[in-house]
């Protein structure tokens, strides 16, 4: 279980592109950090990296627990939950399907259970279970998608614009389950443009401009939409 | 104000307690290597067979190119057997390479390369479950062209056919190995769709030419040349499983 | 060093070419059996030397690249890499050449001809990802000139195995070579030590310019991770 997770001086260069320049950033267990910024800014370059499937060009990133720093290897891997752009589900198999593979490959136990359990969580229809994801709307596709990020039961919990396609209702629900995993103590990082929807959990604000972290908060008390809209509007114009 | 309240930590009782269970509760179990090569393969083909659509190109590409190589050999309105050797491999390799291309395109295409790579299965495993699909994909392949190709050359081989059956697995198990490294290798290069054959086929050589005198001996019924040919392929299909397995880890470990 | 090196082994190289022209022309005695077609084994021969060992230079600095993670192998293996490439495209010319004017074929299914070219196609390969790939290739480059070594076996058995029609090899280039007259032996390994020379002049210069590239671009890539250099 993570306690911290420090970003140290990181840069991610592709080609001649700088996405990153020399980033660095705490994240505690408890907390929900949204991550915002301008398009192009880097955000999803930085979930990359802490995802572990993108490398850094320069510095590092420290998986702490404790005091101990972990190593970067598959058991690692098994504490983080990514909820991307793409589903990174298989649009032939069907959200069961789906979700018992992975949870194979992440060593859950029971993977069926849990796999329906995760279902009635997200709020994805009895009926649409067993047809095959390509047939989803892209709402269906986000709350499988979340299922599918929380299925190990993740200590860092990665979202790309989460509350994209959702509607007032599954917004308000996901604020909600975010607010639970942090209260259950993970780290949850939360990339959006939506801050009416993240404001309410978030503890921690953090926004990327042209590369560079131009603003780095902590409220324990929390940020409401007015605030993070001024703190955005103040750094990211 | 909507959204301000910071939602409390549901009471246990309203919310079912998998759902509430504390993060650092771990119900995760070491998974076998075996049993996840077994689901990564089992996966490839449970979504192959939904849509059946690589397995079609692959077949009908297949059986394409043996109609009309074949009719190229024809003298007396009969094909001549001396090139069912050549005909035959042709068919399984090209159809093979495209199959190949486009089982890593699909795991582009849905980003599920992302996911897969994301999880904690060790990458060997993954690339051995998909090597066990490809593998299997290929035989399908060869089940069509076999029959087409003792079909067009009226060829009767007997018990005989067991032997070839041999040879054509075998050979598929050499072009899987092989075929998925490179593919996996060229994942994240540009220009992977005309270099995978570009970097695949020379390396191939020693399978299609073993194969294809292994078939040329089971036609005419050389029993000795036959199981030396057959051998020589399993010992392509060793060698090239042990570098696989040893550049594999020193490529991945980047 | 390298100053000194260079135009020094230049100095050989033309030396040695000129040399051997003079001496496969004026000197050496007619072989017996070919006549004057004979006389372009003297250039043909060394290139597959060098084909050969810059293959498994390439081969070993791959795997030293592989274990070792330092791009200093890998410079190796890229300048090793189109140098096999090069030398193999000028045996493959001569031979055939000599073929044609000693067999009257421009290319027989013969097995070190056969190995060759599957070797040669390798590379070619090889050169060919090198070029396109674009960054980030380096391991994959690494990998293909393992597989590749590791094939050379593979094909040259599988060819010499499929051969057993026996039929006399036409190339009688081994015999040739230790049966060779005192002037001819003395030629030959001039002319090996020339296309060396070549080789290893060619092998410095490019690998002096592919290491500048790498340290180029490695500069220019921690200017712009530091924030220093904008895009």
């Amino acid at each position: 279980m993570l306690s911290s997770i420090v970003v140290e001086k990181v840069s991610k260069r592709y080609g001649d592109h700088r996405a990153l320049a020399a980033v660095e950033l705490t994240l505690t267990a408890g907390s929900v950090c949204a991550l915002l910024g301008p398009n192009g800014a880097g955000k999803s370059t930085l979930l990359g990296i802490l995802s572990t499937l993108v490398r850094a060009t320069a510095g590092t990133v420290g998986y702490l627990e404790g005091d101990r720093r972990r190593k970067l290897d598959d058991r690692l891997r098994a504490d983080i939950g990514l909820l991307a752009h793409s589903s990174l589900c298989y649009g032939e198999l069907t959200a069961v399907e789906n979700l018992e593979f992975f949870a194979t490959l992440y060593g859950v136990a029971d993977g069926a259970a849990r796999a329906r359990t995760l279902l009635d969580e997200v709020g994805l229809d009895g009926r649409a279970r067993d047809r095959a994801v390509r047939t989803y709307s892209r709402g269906m596709v986000q709350r499988l998608a979340l299922a599918r990020a929380l299925l190990a039961r993740p200590s860092l919990l990665l979202l790309d614009e989460p509350f994209t396609g959702l509607d007032r209702g599954g917004a308000l629900a996901l604020g909600a389950r975010l607010g639970q995993a942090k209260a259950d103590g993970a780290i949850v990082v939360c990339v959006t443009h939506d801050l009416e929807a993240i404001a309410g959990v978030t503890d921690h604000v953090a926004i990327l401009v042209g590369g560079k972290l131009a603003c780095d908060e902590r409220d324990p008390a929390g940020y409401s939409y007015a605030a993070l809209r001024e703190r955005y509007h103040t750094h990211a114009g | 104000m909507p959204g301000r309240a910071l939602p409390t930590a549901p009471a246990a009782d309203a919310v079912p307690a998998s759902c509430s269970a504390a993060v650092g509760r771990r119900t995760t179990a070491p998974v076998g290597t075996l049993r996840l090569v077994a689901a990564v393969a089992g996966k490839d083909l449970k979504v192959e067979l939904r849509s059946r659509e690589i397995l079609y190109t692959m077949a009908l590409f297949a059986a394409v190119i043996v109609v009309v190589f074949s009719f190229s050999f024809v003298k007396d309105q009969k094909a001549l057997v001396a090139a069912v050797p050549g005909v035959a491999w042709a068919a399984v390799v090209f159809a093979g390479t495209i199959g190949l291309g486009r089982a890593f395109e699909r795991e582009r295409e849905g980003d599920t390369m992302r996911a897969l790579l994301l999880s904690p299965a060790p990458r060997l495993a993954i690339f051995a479950g998909k090597t066990v699909a490809i593998a299997l994909l290929v035989v399908a392949v060869e089940a069509v062209v076999l029959p087409l190709c003792l079909l067009f050359f009226n060829v009767d081989l007997g018990a005989a056919v067991l032997d070839l059956v041999l040879v054509l697995v075998l050979g598929a198990i050499g072009f899987a190995i092989v075929g998925t490294v490179f593919a996996a290798m060229l994942l994240r290069i540009q220009s992977r769709d005309v270099l995978l054959p570009v970097v695949l086929y020379p390396i191939l050589v020693p399978m299609i030419m073993s194969g294809t005198k292994a078939t040329a001996a089971i036609l005419a019924a050389n029993d000795a040349d036959a199981w030396f040919w057959i051998k020589f392929l399993a010992a392509y299909d060793c060698v090239f499983t042990i570098v696989a397995l040893w550049t594999f880890e020193a490529l991945v470990i980047e | 060093m390298r100053r000194i090196l260079i135009p020094l082994l230049a100095a050989c190289a033309a030396a040695g070419l000129a040399g051997t022209l003079y001496l496969v022309f004026y000197v050496t005695k007619l072989e017996q059996n070919l006549f004057f077609n004979q006389k372009i084994f003297y250039w043909h021969v060394p290139n597959w030397f060098m084909l050969f060992s810059m293959v498994f230079l390439c081969g070993g600095a791959s795997i030293g690249y592989l274990v070792k993670r330092d791009p200093k192998w890998d410079d190796v293996a890229h300048a090793a890499g189109e140098l096999a490439v090069l030398f193999g495209a000028i045996g493959l010319v001569t031979g055939s050449i000599w073929g044609k004017a000693a067999w009257g074929h421009w290319w027989i299914w013969e097995l070190r001809l056969t190995t060759s070219l599957i070797l040669w196609l390798t590379m070619l390969g090889y050169a060919l990802v090198r070029r396109f790939a674009g960054p980030g290739s380096e391991p994959l480059c690494a990998g293909l000139a393992i597989f590749g070594m590791v094939n050379v076996p593979l094909v040259y058995f599988a060819v010499k195995l499929a051969d057993k029609l026996g039929q006399a090899s036409a190339h009688p280039k081994a015999k040739v070579v230790a049966q060779l007259d005192a002037s001819m032996k003395g030629t030959f390994w001039l002319s090996v030590l020339t296309f060396a020379a070549v080789c290893a002049l060619l092998f410095l210069v490019r690998i002096d310019a592919i290491r500048d590239a790498r340290r180029l671009r490695a500069v220019r890539e921690r200017g712009l991770d530091a924030g220093i250099l904008e895009p």
